[in-house]
């Protein structure tokens, strides 16, 4: 068997394991809170009984999934190269509202205006990002507490600016503040012609969203970016060695400032699912804690966009279902359990699997230094 | 020391037979040393020929794969560093492990620290600490700051360290490679105090002037086993470089000179400062400013290097570790910045990134390859690309060029015997001859103009060194220009067309290699003939 194969086959299994694992614990749990696991897990695979009901289901699960999956890619992106962007939270709020914002000053062609806010979205999370990338560089500030310290900043600065000067008309008996309302150009078109397709009924309220689309090239990107680019080689090879990387020519502070700009303005579109599929504006109870669970999304996915998909809808299945949990009468915090002994175990599935692939690499190559023919030593 | 008194008494130290291996090499082989007590043992032997694997293995850090060790007689196996200081062994490492921020007395109960119903006896500590100090003369003020303390101070504070835990046994590991010459006589009068309280001190070195000043027995080691005692009263320097080297070796011999008249690299007067680089005021002459730093009394890790490498020639630099080496080699390549000028095949690439560098047609094979050399959790097509990510084959537009890449690699393995599976395996499962076939390949590969080697042929077995040695040879002979550093002598000598000596940052001796032998190499590297440029 090749040994990319193998590796692959081995850490599709650890992970396997230690989600039943999870699944154990979990059940221990849930008996401590009273409530009966079988009761939880019928709960949690329920979809519903009708077909609208399932496809309710599906579309909050996937909607779920995909700031998910985009917080994990812009995770991933800096822990490639061990930079550790715990920004992500910040990054993405401040480039939610900005975008949130500047796209209601103008009105242009739905392309266009989609467009725009994308890439201001974008552009607001790279900058943020930058402002640790620099500090690092310059004055070798750890980034872990530089973007600590800046989330603080952008979550109060977001909820300032939407209460002051992004603030918009707030409609009579509505207790939440938000910015202005998107122009419909900037709606981003839903896919509920999925569901149709198959005769089935299209989802009540913002339907699944379209972005979904957006995720999945976004997510092909930057697989192609990581695993087939210079640039992408560069940033592995920084990540599992950066005095080999700094003696094969990678300039090391290239590398931070762009790899950390890229997962800023990865971070940036978390929060554009929502505003341009679902709320159309950034309000006081848009979505919080993207950022964070991109990092449990990430390490879940090995930091490879194909696992932090798994990961995500993984992520999005359990939190779809909080409802039918409390239905069954199992508190809805069992899910925060699962998913944290999940992450963890498939962290320690992850290390062990790595292990075990390794010493077969080592004895692979072992047996062929046994085949070796005794080499003439030459003066 | 009386001889006839500890006739009977056990020896404080006995390894039997010690055999460690790693996956492809052997590290220890059949090591057998009796140390007496009372007596200042002193192990010698090349950089990389297992000293300091004994040496883990005497102090628990690493489990031995054959043999005994008895310490007073007893037999012991030890698991971790806790078990050897329990048996009454310390070490004092070559690079301190002291906390800055913390006192002396602090530094010294750090691990051990004296409790009084839980609560840090910080008087009992002090004298005890004092007490330790006053009988064996290591002076040290507990209250100072370790930040505020000389470099032979805070040895000495890693021996009192060391003796505050009990130990009765000490190793020490290369000590007066960091100190300056009064600092070591000063060290020398504290281990013969130890030795006089009745302390057995093991003194790893290869500086073999000290060891013969200081030791009442030597036992050489080479290529990772005992090869001879020496008693100190009846051996020379040269006797001692002899056995160290050793000479059953395939001897490396470059036949032919090849060297032409082509300057391939000429490098001016490098300079470098302990304390980090700052540029020259831009009035200033590079030279002059060297001059100013050298007068203000600056340490300079590199002082005043000039040379000039021809197409076809290897210039070999011989010395110690840690005489400017691994300084040398970064400036060379652009990783520290350094004062001087460098000048690749006419052009002056001082100021290049290592990227241009490389690009221009530098290759290096680094002296530590798991730090510099190779992505160990990498496939080894990756190894490939590695410093070679923006050329031919490796690279197409933005694009890594995968399939060329792993072709190359599939050449590398082929041309250079690369014992693996396939160019998809993990450079870490790699044995350390073969990970260095493999950047040995890569880095002759896009026909470089010039070559560091830096110990090229380290902990690699007999056959991939031959091997390694022939490459380089026909390199040189296509017009290479080599620059080697290496701790075999043999090789140094047999490879090389020119031979300069770098001691503490200066070149103190341009040698022919076709007359000079090993001993009077050696006396250069440790400074026992004093050299200077013009001999």
């Amino acid at each position: 068997m090749p040994a990319g194969l193998y590796r692959a086959l081995l850490t599709v299994a650890g992970a396997m394991a230690a989600i039943v694992l999870a699944v154990a614990i979990s059940s221990v749990a849930i008996s401590a809170a009273g409530a009966s696991p079988q009761a939880a897990f019928a709960a949690l695979f329920n979809f519903g009984e009708t077909e609208r009901a399932v496809v309710n289901g599906i579309t909050t699960m996937i909607n779920r999934a995909v700031p998910l999956f985009i917080a994990g890619l812009a995770v991933a992106v800096g822990f490639r190269m061990n930079l550790f962007n715990i920004g992500v939270e910040g990054q993405y709020r401040i480039a939610a509202i900005c975008a949130a914002y500047v796209g209601t000053l103008f009105t242009a062609p739905a392309p266009i205006q989609i467009l725009v806010i994308i890439v201001v979205a974008a552009a607001v999370g790279g900058l943020y990002a930058l402002i640790p990338a620099l500090m690092k560089v310059g004055r070798g500030v750890n980034e872990v507490i530089s973007t600590i310290m800046l989330n603080y900043i952008a979550i109060n600065l977001a909820a300032f600016l939407v209460r002051g000067p992004f603030t918009g008309v707030r409609e009579k008996g509505q207790l939440t503040t938000s910015t202005p309302p998107l122009p419909e150009s900037a709606w981003f078109p839903n896919l509920n012609v999925l569901f149709e397709m198959f005769g089935l009924p299209a989802p009540r309220g913002g339907g699944l969203w379209g972005f979904l689309v957006v995720a999945i090239l976004l997510g092909l990107g930057v697989w192609v970016l990581l695993e087939r680019t210079r640039f992408g080689f560069e940033v592995k090879a920084s990540g599992l060695n950066a005095s080999a990387a700094l003696a094969s020519g990678v300039n090391p502070k290239k590398m931070v400032i762009s790899a950390m700009v890229l997962s800023g303005a990865i971070a940036g579109l978390i929060g554009l699912p929502e505003i341009l599929g679902d709320k159309h504006n950034f309000g006081s109870n848009f979505t919080p804690g993207l950022g964070f669970l991109g990092i449990a999304v990430a390490l879940l996915g090995r930091n490879k966009p194909a696992g932090i998909a798994v990961a995500a809808l993984l992520f999005g299945f359990l939190d779809r279902a909080q409802g039918p949990l409390q239905f069954a009468n199992v508190p809805p915090s069992v899910i925060a359990i699962m998913q944290g002994t999940i992450v963890l175990l498939v962290v320690v599935a992850n290390e062990i699997t790595s292990r075990m692939a390794l010493r077969r690499e080592e004895r692979r190559a072992a047996q062929h230094l046994g085949t070796n023919t005794p080499v003439e030593v030459k003066a | 020391m009386n001889t006839e008194a500890l006739a009977t008494a056990p020896p404080a130290v006995r390894l039997e037979g010690i055999t460690k291996r790693f996956p492809g090499v052997v590290a220890n082989h059949d090591i057998r040393i009796t140390v007496e007590p009372g007596t200042v043992h002193a192990i010698v032997g090349e950089n990389g020929a297992g000293k300091s694997t004994l040496m883990k293995i005497l102090y628990g850090m690493q489990k031995p794969d054959e043999g005994t060790i008895s310490v007073n007689g007893e037999e012991r196996s030890f698991r971790t560093p806790s078990d050897a200081i329990a048996a009454g062994i310390g070490m004092v490492h070559q690079h301190f492990m002291l906390a800055d921020n913390f006192t002396v007395l602090e530094n010294i109960v750090l691990g051990a620290e004296p409790t009084t119903v839980g609560f840090l006896d910080t008087a009992g500590a002090r004298r005890r600490i004092q007490e330790l100090a006053s009988s064996h003369g290591l002076h040290v003020d507990p209250d100072r700051l370790v930040e505020d303390l000389g470099v032979g101070d805070r040895q000495r504070v890693e021996i009192l360290k060391v003796l505050y835990r009990g130990a009765r046994i000490l190793i020490l590991d290369e000590p007066t490679a960091v100190l300056v010459p009064q600092e070591v006589e000063e060290l020398f009068q504290n281990l013969r105090e130890l030795k006089a309280g009745g302390l057995t001190v093991i003194f790893i070195s290869h500086k073999l002037d000290e060891v013969l000043s200081i030791a009442d027995a030597i036992t050489v080691i080479r290529r990772g086993t005992t090869v001879a005692s020496a008693d100190p009263r009846e051996v020379t320097a040269r006797q001692l470089a002899e056995l160290m080297v050793g000479s059953e070796l395939p001897t490396p011999e470059t036949r032919e000179s090849t060297v032409t008249d082509t300057v391939e690299l000429r490098a001016s007067g490098l300079t470098m400062e302990a304390e980090g680089f700052r540029p020259a005021p831009k009035d200033v002459p590079a030279a002059e400013y060297a001059d100013r730093l050298r007068r203000e009394g600056r340490r300079l890790l590199l002082d005043d290097v000039s040379f000039e490498i021809h197409r076809g020639e290897i210039l070999g630099i011989a010395g110690v570790e840690g005489n400017g080496q691994s300084e040398l080699i970064e400036a060379l390549m652009g990783i520290r910045p350094v004062h001087g000028q460098i000048v690749l095949g006419g052009e002056d690439i001082s100021g290049w990134t290592t990227l241009r560098r490389r690009e221009a047609g530098i290759g290096y094979i680094p002296e530590d390859r798991h730090r510099q050399g190779l992505l160990l959790e990498a496939s080894l097509w990756e190894n490939r690309v590695l410093g070679h990510q923006t050329m031919k084959p490796a690279r197409k537009g933005p694009w890594i060029d995968r399939r060329a890449a792993r072709a190359d690699t599939a050449r590398i393995i082929e041309e250079y015997d690369v014992r693996t599976p396939g160019v998809d395996t993990l450079a870490l499962a790699l044995s350390g001859g073969n990970q260095q076939k493999l950047i040995v390949g890569r880095e002759m590969s896009g026909e470089p103009r010039f070559l560091i080697a830096a110990h090229p042929t380290r902990g690699v077995d007999v056959g991939a060194q031959a091997a390694i040695w022939d490459h380089l040879r026909n390199a040189r002979a296509a017009g290479l220009a080599v620059l080697l550093i290496s701790a075999d002598l043999d090789e140094l000598i047999g490879l090389s067309d020119t031979l300069r000596v770098l001691y503490r940052g200066r070149f103190v001796a341009r040698l022919d290699p076709s007359d000079v032998t090993p001993e009077r190499l050696g006396g250069y590297m440790t400074g026992a003939i004093a050299g200077t440029e013009e001999t």
